[in-house]
């Protein structure tokens, strides 16, 4: 309706409306963007907390990627035998032929045959029978257990990997994990909570008791349970842990958050502007609701580095390497009592899930009092 | 033992003056500044006299009733001034000799009146718990039975419903009780703020004729503090005008209303509707109340005033008396017309 | 009735803007998932009433009498339980309370509302532009430039100049007088016919309620909108509307040109009403009506005359009979009692 868009007839006062618009809209949005991102930061560096947890998170960054960096250029001179001293899984002290599959071999305790043990977690397809395949022969000298020498900076584990190698890859892994069991946890818990609290009655009721229902089920045994009939990478472990965590608790504290927003007069507002539901859902409540979101996806960080530690640890896992993996081998090779003797085994990878999760948790601590504006200090 | 019975004020001789507040600067520290919350505001109320502060949010009046009672927050600061009861300072108090007064002295009829029971316990209980920590001596469980039913009885209670809960009672029986709680331990001087906001007009209606009943019949000092000029005439014979912290007019409930001589309780009158009077021939306030923490340079309403000349804007005035017992803090006060009364 | 559309033919020029119907609100209490509900509060109880073109009526009454209830309905934030309102869309009489999907978008340009809450009626995520836009971006109207420009006339309009510095600011950079600017801002850009106020001026400042109801005033005149405002303060009710109506437990008890009913109360909740109100002047003395105390019941009401608890004035005829019907008192001037 072209009359509705010119200005009201019985205009007193001189006024171009045309005089007013100098920036286009979208421009306009980038600046405040930028300028609420600004004072977002401004409140969060207030906090030392914040601060330090971002510090700790971005030295794991950078650790995540120098492991990539330092095996293509500076690691590569340290070869023996064809390959790098760094690499992550096997030491370079084994010598490699080549052999063909005749028969396989099945552990009779665990119905994995030697051929799968060998080449689980590698990434590489298993080979089957009539295959050549590489191996490491039984070693003229076993692998060596190095303390902190070089080339060795913290030393190898059994197998004779070294240690800060893994260590860096292992941040990778951490980072990779953690994204996705955050992101899809909290993208689920936003999206069921918005829904129930939004349309409530049946969807609300069958929603909450889904809800119920897996907050009942504790994470570790199921997972324990799954790992055993599926191949649990880590890709399809942070889904696993994003859908069980993000059904549970959280999607009824954001839900919480969401019934808040719901009954504020904007939202009546809205609906008389020609909102329809889903308009509202989206450009409405859950804007209002993403700073909680984001804030306990923090939280869900933490949460899938320990479990996918406990998980590997106990040898669920198929993933290439990761800290857990790491205590794990420790563990598996029966180093675990000897203490402060071999140190470099389990402790570098332990402070490590601790230092990750905790960097995390301050990071979400500092944003709780930007997301809420009740605990900041006058 | 004293009458437990006895509902009394224990103030003085009528027209003696019982609380002088001097001179009282009291600022807030906050991240952004220093809030000049209180700037220089002196009054003085005497025994069975109710007094009025008006003003809108922001203006002080509330403060000032939580530093009568010493119940400011920790960020808030006594920059000076004095506030005195029968003579005695209370702002050089310690805390706990401050906690004898509180209750006993001055008691106070809070803003949301309605909502600061705890809902899980009975009401008699709250008031119950009133008594023991502010009356003088240790009285039996029937005793304080006695006395809060004397209190209900007061304030148009049925005694028996001391055994209710909050939500059982409706907002203005809530209200009443809160009175008779303000009026347990026999105060001096009762301060009210806010003592109606949010309930219905006819209940407010009650509640104000209670409360000037109360006044009457025991001879009992209030302080009212409101942002509501029609309830503040009811029931006050004097009236302090506030505005920005600073006290700017103070006079006879009636000389206020009918010859405001500062520039904004001539404008708060004329922009009042009601109900008789001419229907329409208000005048609008342009513009916000003031930033209290960088206050504007001179009298902090020249930015609004219709009345300004150029010595508003250098300098501050101060609450001098041009009338019979009518001060105002106005350079020009002698422009502001007269109002009248309202003819039905 | 499937039909929402009555055509009235010509002469609907001439009548009523909005006529409201035996319009009912029930709210069913103790109603669980396998049992019909028995109990029923009545919030709005079989009220009926009409607001000519370019005319404001004020809804007065006490917390609960069903004055809110009655604006949700006329908006469809609330779906009336029966009755009908009739509003007038250049000669067809729609029924909002039977509407059909396919008429809602019109309905939306027609009417609007401003609600009480200044903090909480905008959504403190979206700039000023957002919220005054959100109808014509929900309603496609206009490309993006012709939108900022009907947006920034409002703000104009609406006295939140300079436009360009208001635009893009968010709610918390404004102060609550502005704030409420832009909420009429916001019901006024797309140019409805009816606006339903509520309370908008309770949670101001004293000083600047005047400034904002002022504008409303200038506007509707301006923009040609009629209005129905709900308060529980009659004095801001005289200031702003021609008409009053006062309800009491969901019922109109009592509804009349402003002056006339002012001046000449019929009803004994009006008289009390009346009375109670504070006059901001100390030497004027009051006459007070009063009523009993006690609080009549909203759920189940029994069916005699719903002020009948607290009347001073009842009647055997009030006890034994239904509640009163209007009594035509000439003037527009209408009244539900027997004892006039």
């Amino acid at each position: 309706m072209a009359d509705l868009l010119t200005p009201p007839a019985n205009e007193i006062e001189e006024f171009d409306p045309r005089s007013v618009i100098e920036e286009p809209l979208w421009r306009v949005r980038l600046r405040l963007g930028w300028r609420a991102f600004r004072k977002n930061w401004a409140l969060f560096s207030e906090n030392k907390m914040g601060i330090a947890g971002l510090l700790i998170i971005a030295l794991f960054g950078i650790m995540a990627l120098a492991h990539p960096v330092l095996m293509a250029t500076v690691w590569q001179d340290h070869l023996e035998g064809g390959k790098s001293v760094y690499d992550i899984r096997a030491g370079a002290d084994s010598v490699i032929v080549e052999k063909t599959i005749v028969e396989e071999v099945t552990d009779p305790l665990t119905q994995i045959s030697q051929i799968e043990a060998m080449f689980m977690g590698t990434g590489v397809s298993i080979p089957q029978f009539g295959d050549t395949i590489e191996v490491p022969l039984a070693n003229p000298a076993p692998p060596v257990l190095t303390g902190v020498k070089h080339p060795h900076i913290l030393g190898t584990d059994p197998f004779g990997a070294d240690v800060f190698s893994q260590l860096l890859f292992g941040a990778r892994a951490a980072f990779l994990l953690g994204a996705i069991a955050a992101i899809s946890s909290v993208a689920l818990a936003t999206l069921v909570g918005t829904i129930s609290a939004y349309f409530g009655g049946v969807i609300d009721t069958v929603l909450m008791r889904l809800a119920d229902l897996v907050i009942l089920i504790p994470l570790l045994p199921l997972l324990i349970v799954v790992s055993g009939f599926w191949n649990v990478e880590l890709t399809m472990l942070g889904i696993l842990i994003g859908v069980l965590g993000g059904l549970g608790g959280t999607a009824i504290i954001l839900k919480s958050q969401a019934l808040s927003v719901k009954v504020k007069p904007f939202i009546d507002a809205a609906r008389i502007a020609g909102g329809g539901h889903w308009r509202i859902i989206t450009r409405h409540i859950i804007p209002n609701v993403l700073p909680l979101s984001f804030l306990y996806m923090m939280f869900a960080v933490t949460g899938a580095i320990f479990t996918e530690a406990a998980l590997s640890f106990l040898g669920l896992l198929n993933i290439q390497q990761s800290w857990g993996i790491m205590i794990n081998i420790a563990h598996t090779q029966g180093y675990t009592l000897e203490g402060v003797d071999v140190w470099w085994l389990m402790f570098p990878a332990g402070l490590s899930i601790t230092l990750f999760s905790a960097g995390f948790f301050l990071v979400g601590r500092a944003m709780d009092e930007v997301v809420n504006p009740r605990l900041r200090k006058r | 033992m004293a009458n437990t019975l006895q509902i009394e004020s224990r103030g003085g001789r009528a027209g003696t003056p019982l609380l002088e507040v001097q001179n009282l600067v009291m600022h807030y520290g906050t991240k952004e500044g220093d809030v000049s919350a209180v700037e220089d505001v002196t009054f003085t109320l005497n025994n069975g006299e109710a007094i009025g502060l008006v003003g809108e949010s922001g203006c002080g009046k509330t403060s000032i009733a939580l530093t009568l009672l010493r119940l400011l927050p920790d960020n808030s600061v006594i920059k000076s001034g004095d506030v005195r009861l029968d003579g005695e300072s209370l702002l050089e108090l310690d805390e706990e000799q401050m906690r004898r007064r509180r209750w006993r002295d001055v008691s106070m009829v809070f803003q949301g009146a309605m909502n600061s029971w705890n809902p899980v316990y009975r009401i008699g209980d709250q008031i119950r718990e009133a008594l023991r920590l502010h009356w003088p001596e240790t009285l039996t469980y029937q005793e304080e039975t006695d006395r809060i039913a004397a209190l209900f009885e007061l304030v148009g209670l049925n005694p028996l419903t001391m055994e209710r809960y909050p939500h059982e009672f409706s907002g203005g029986m809530r209200q009443r009780a809160v009175i008779a709680m303000a009026l347990s331990c026999n105060p001096k001087v009762i301060i009210a703020d806010e003592p109606t906001t949010a309930l219905d007009v006819i209940v407010q209606d009650q509640i104000l004729r209670e409360l000037k009943k109360i006044q009457q019949e025991l001879g009992m000092s209030i302080i009212y503090i409101s942002h509501d000029i029609a309830v503040i005439a009811e029931v006050t014979e004097r009236l302090g005008v506030m505005y920005a912290g600073k006290l700017v007019e103070l006079g006879s409930t009636i000389d206020v209303f009918h010859r405001p001589k500062h520039p904004y309780s001539y404008l708060l009158l004329k922009s009042t509707p009601s109900i008789t009077g001419p229907r329409r021939k208000l005048a609008p306030l342009e513009g916000e109340p003031p930033n209290l923490i960088q206050p504007p340079s001179g009298c902090r309403f020249h930015p609004r005033c219709p009345f300004v000349i150029e010595q508003c804007i250098e300098q501050e005035p101060q609450l001098t008396t041009v009338a019979d017992g009518h001060a105002v803090a106005c350079w020009n006060w002698q422009e502001v017309p007269e109002i009248g009364g309202l003819q039905k | 009735m499937s039909d929402t559309v009555i055509d009235s033919g010509a002469g609907t020029k001439t009548g009523p803007l909005l006529r409201v119907e035996n319009l009912r609100k029930l709210y069913p209490v103790s109603k669980s998932l396998f049992r019909e509900a028995h109990d029923f509060v009545h919030a709005v109880d079989d009220i009926s009433f009409e607001i000519a073109p370019g005319e404001s009526l004020g809804l007065v009454g006490e917390s609960g009498c069903g004055k809110s209830t009655t604006g949700r309905m006329l908006t469809k934030l609330t779906d009336a339980t029966s009755g009908q309102i009739l509003l007038d869309d250049e000669g067809e009489m729609i029924d909002i309370a039977h509407i059909q999907r396919s008429d809602m978008r019109r309905f939306r340009r027609r009417v609007q509302m401003i609600f009480q809450d200044p903090f909480e009626s905008l959504n403190p995520r979206r700039t000023v532009y957002d919220t005054v836009a959100e109808s014509l971006t929900v309603q496609r109207i206009g490309s993006v430039q012709e939108r900022e420009e009907r947006v920034a006339a409002l703000l104009h309009h609406v006295g939140l100049t300079p436009p360009e510095s208001f635009l893009f600011r968010y709610p918390h950079e404004l102060s609550g007088g502005q704030r409420q600017r832009v909420a009429i801002a916001r019901a006024l850009v797309i140019d409805p016919t009816f606006l339903v106020a509520d309370e908008p001026t309770s949670m101001l400042d004293v000083s600047i309620r005047i400034s904002i109801m002022d504008l409303m005033l200038k506007l509707a005149a301006e923009f040609n909108v009629s209005y129905l405002y709900i308060t529980h303060d009659l004095a801001v009710a005289r200031y702003m509307c021609d008409r009053i109506a006062v309800m009491y437990l969901g019922k109109i008890v009592e509804i009349g040109p402003t002056e006339e009913l002012l001046a000449n109360p019929r009803h004994p909740y009006t008289r009390a009403l009346l009375s109670a109100v504070p006059v901001p002047d100390p030497g004027f003395k009051r006459e007070r009506v009063d009523i009993k105390g006690g609080i009549s019941k909203a759920l189940n009401p029994p069916p005699v005359c719903r002020f009948l608890e607290r009347c001073p004035k009842a009647t055997d005829q009030c006890r034994t009979n239904d509640h009163p019907g209007f009594d035509d008192l000439g003037n527009g001037h209408f009244v539900a009692c027997y004892n006039l």
